[in-house]
């Protein structure tokens, strides 16, 4: 049995993939802790649980995410930028640039045909452009975060903002709702900063098609649209598995690799 | 000659009647949802601290943010002069001031007679401005202008690694976790706020002499931290609320004709 696992921890989300000849067999998602080795462990241990396979039949494990270094039940560890490209060609075949949205980062890769990264750019410094700004502004919405794509949809008149600062845009927000716009309107303004920030990075390293979108973030259409208009081409979607997996996903597909 | 200065900027409001090279009388106010009531509302307190009337003022010139809704200013001038203007009257050897406002951050050069040679300035993002501030005392339940005090008696230093308002925000909530002292995250944030706007007054070559101005000022903490982030020491205004500057410079250009 050549089963290998991946696993990601990432700031607010810890995700676990098992597959077994290029098939996912069971994938886990929990909130990250404060310590990223329990939460490899915790997220490991629910997965095995959920699919019956126990630690021994994993014959290779890669850690990847930001807390990769100190999982201990891995062979190795590989950097997000890689897994992410590794998940995302593995669906997409085509893509040569991946926008990864995660909770408090975004990343930008370009690749070759091969799989091969030929450049990257990363923001952690700016929560403005990462899922950190959709969570604030759902917070002030007073709506979970996922219904932000699909009431965006309705929107007749977006609101625009002056500033693409998470904290400017929330006293905007507030404004709005104050003074009685539609949730929908404010909701589809938001997923407009949103793609207007990542924009800012696409245009920095000058994408490539296909674009495939990957992270939490993908999950929301009201993004995805935007940024595809702001491109002025379809980002091509994950349909065969969560976009949030895909990091984990290539952390597995580079154990699988080896076994 | 009786003039005013009326600076409306985004957090309050402030006047200043001005009257044979000396200030008459001052008011300060949080800002009103609308500016016109806030401009109205500071003038009236102002001309009432003086005992005068509005129709005693020759002149009166308008500035800051909401500057266009002052239905008395005669004439308008931007910030950046009347900062300039009201900080070098009151210290002529000044040659640079830094101005921390409530949602903005000002870096302004100037000659030997108090005229603007170069400016630079951040709105675009919270970080380095008094909002940051503000939302760290929400996040630790502290008075705003309780802070620079209570960060001035830390014991231990601490580190705040991110700039970015949202994310140093989740940082002081780790660090409360931890069990932190309140002080010693307060004085982590008053340094990384006064690093922020030290490397905003860089970017212009720093000369001396340097005056802090604006709101967050009167933060003791985050003052001296300014001295230390330019690498110069940094002075205040002689006797002045470093507040009311703009206000101040506003009136002393009314008095100008």
């Amino acid at each position: 049995m050549s089963i290998a696992a991946g696993v990601d921890v990432g700031s607010l989300s810890t995700k676990a993939v098992i597959i077994k000849s290029n098939k996912i067999i069971g994938f886990a998602i929990i909130k990250s802790g404060p310590k990223p080795v329990e939460s490899a462990n915790k997220v490991m241990e629910q997965l095995l649980n959920q699919t019956g396979i126990v630690q021994n039949d994993i014959k290779r494990a890669v850690g990847t995410g930001y807390g990769r270094e100190k999982i201990t039940f891995i062979d190795n560890a590989i950097s997000e930028i890689s897994c992410h490209a590794k998940g995302a060609q593995f669906f997409v075949s085509s893509a040569r640039t991946i926008i990864d949205i995660g909770g408090q980062d975004c990343k930008v890769i370009k690749l070759d045909q091969d799989g091969n990264i030929i450049k990257f750019i990363t923001n952690d410094k700016c929560a403005s452009g990462t899922g950190r700004f959709l969570d604030v502004m759902a917070q002030v919405m007073n709506i979970d975060v996922s219904e932000l794509g699909k009431l965006s949809q309705k929107s007749t008149k977006p609101i625009s903002f002056a500033s693409i600062c998470t904290v400017w845009a929330q006293a905007d927000v507030i404004k709005h709702i104050n003074s009685r716009r539609p949730a929908e309107d404010i909701c589809a303004g938001i997923n407009a900063a949103m793609a207007n920030r990542v924009s800012m990075m696409t245009n920095a390293i000058k994408v490539e098609k296909d674009i495939c979108m990957t992270g939490g973030v993908a999950k929301n259409q009201g993004v995805v649209k935007a940024l595809s208009s702001i491109l002025g081409c379809k980002i091509k979607r994950i349909k065969k598995a969560d976009p949030q997996l895909i990091g984990a996903i290539g952390a597995a597909l580079f154990a699988q690799e080896k076994i | 000659m009786k003039t005013a200065g009326c600076d409306i900027g985004s957090r309050t409001a402030k006047a200043v009647i001005f009257e044979n090279n000396t200030i008459v009388s001052s008011a300060v106010i949080p800002a009103k949802l609308d500016p016109v009531e806030s401009s109205e509302t500071v003038i009236q307190m102002a001309l009432d601290h003086a005992k005068l009337k509005m129709e005693n003022i020759d002149t009166i010139v308008g500035t800051g943010y909401g500057q266009q809704e002052i239905p008395f200013a005669h004439r308008l001038e931007s910030e950046i002069v009347c900062h300039a203007k009201g900080a070098w009257w009151n210290i002529p050897s000044a040659r640079m001031i830094i101005d921390i406002g409530g949602q903005d951050s000002k870096a302004i050069k100037i000659d030997q007679n108090g005229r603007v040679i170069r400016y630079t300035y951040n709105d675009k993002c919270a970080s380095g401005t008094g909002r940051f501030l503000e939302i760290m005392a929400d996040a630790l339940h502290v008075e705003l202008n309780e802070m620079g005090k209570i960060g001035k008696t830390f014991k231990e230093k601490l580190n705040i690694s991110n700039q970015c308002v949202i994310f140093a925000e989740t940082e002081v909530v780790s660090l409360i976790n931890e069990e932190k002292e309140v002080a010693d995250i307060l004085n982590a944030l008053h340094i990384s706020l006064a690093n922020r706007v030290a490397s905003l007054a860089r970017s212009l070559t720093i000369e001396q002499d340097i005056i802090m101005t604006g709101g967050v000022a009167k933060n003791i903490g985050v003052f001296d931290a300014l001295s230390d982030g330019i690498g110069f020491p940094v002075k205040g205004l002689d006797g002045i609320d470093p507040q009311i500057n703009g206000a101040l410079g506003a009136a002393i250009i009314a008095s100008e004709g």
